[in-house]
């Protein structure tokens, strides 16, 4: 009973914390509640038994994204934004999607697929388990993972700057 | 209320968050929250891969969501220092004043 009670706590958590961070005005009270929303969704990794990715979204999300949201917002500092209108015309696509989804997961619930819990299989802690998989079968992807965040540092920095006047 | 956790739960949660996220892409002006929404997004993928890979009991399904979660900082970072680009150069973030590729 109490996963049953958390998950809904985590995934009130995660949801609310979303659709306030999409409907809020201010840019700065956004950001607050999407850390609201990501600590969320990392709680509801711990229920799934994924530990490695509840610390990784905790130091990766929680620390550094948000962070990197609140610094653009200061660089940016747009108060006119705050003034005007919050939503441009798009009801008509989000509702489709809406309605899609919906449909979606009424076909899976009436077909009854995925629901029968699961019972983890007994095996390696989940952090083990990861880096086996991480740092044998993936290594070329955890790598070219590296070269991504290299490549988006330097480009980040590059397209920051501040533009040098040329001669000429 | 089921008094047992079953993977449609955590399927039904990222969807919710699909929709939320991509609400806020399409309707939002202001081009910050558009990025935060993306997060929401990404989100919503990583708990539907998470709960896939332990329904197959295996941990594939956390390492697409670990790259997934080391792309999303790298285009954070990338879309963020255009926006502050952009901001110097036009003097905007709302998503309808940037239309000069527009027509």
């Amino acid at each position: 009973m109490v996963p049953v009670l958390l998950f809904y706590f985590f995934s009130l958590l995660a949801i609310g914390g979303g659709i306030l961070t999409v409907t809020r005005r201010s840019v700065v009270v956004s950001g607050v509640w999407l850390i609201v929303s990501l600590l969320g969704v990392a709680g509801l990794f711990l229920l799934e038994g994924a530990e490695f990715l509840f610390v990784a979204q905790l130091i990766l999300y929680v620390g550094g994204i948000i962070l990197l949201f609140l610094i653009a917002v200061m660089l940016v500092n747009f108060n006119a934004a705050v003034y005007t209108r919050r939503f441009r015309n798009g009801w008509p696509a989000v509702l489709s999607i809406c309605l899609l989804l919906a449909a979606e997961l009424l076909a899976l619930l009436s077909a009854g697929r995925f629901a029968a819990p699961v019972t983890p299989a007994p095996g390696l802690p989940n952090a083990d388990a990861v880096a086996d998989a991480l740092l044998s079968k993936y290594l070329v992807a955890f790598e070219l993972a590296s070269v991504v965040l290299l490549a988006a540092v330097v480009g980040a920095v590059l397209m920051g700057q501040k533009r040098k006047e040329h001669a000429s | 209320m089921t008094a047992q956790l079953t993977p449609f739960h955590f399927i039904a949660v990222s969807a919710l968050l699909l929709v939320v996220g991509i609400a806020g892409v399409l309707l939002r002006r202001n081009l910050i929250v558009v990025l935060m929404s993306i997060e929401l997004i990404l989100n919503a993928v990583n708990i539907n891969l998470v709960t896939f890979s332990r329904i197959h009991g295996q941990t594939h399904g956390q390492v697409f969501a670990l790259m997934i979660m080391a792309v999303a900082v790298a285009e954070t970072a990338v879309g963020l220092a255009l926006l502050i680009a952009l901001y110097r150069n036009r003097g905007t973030v709302l998503a309808d004043e940037i239309d000069l590729l527009k027509w």
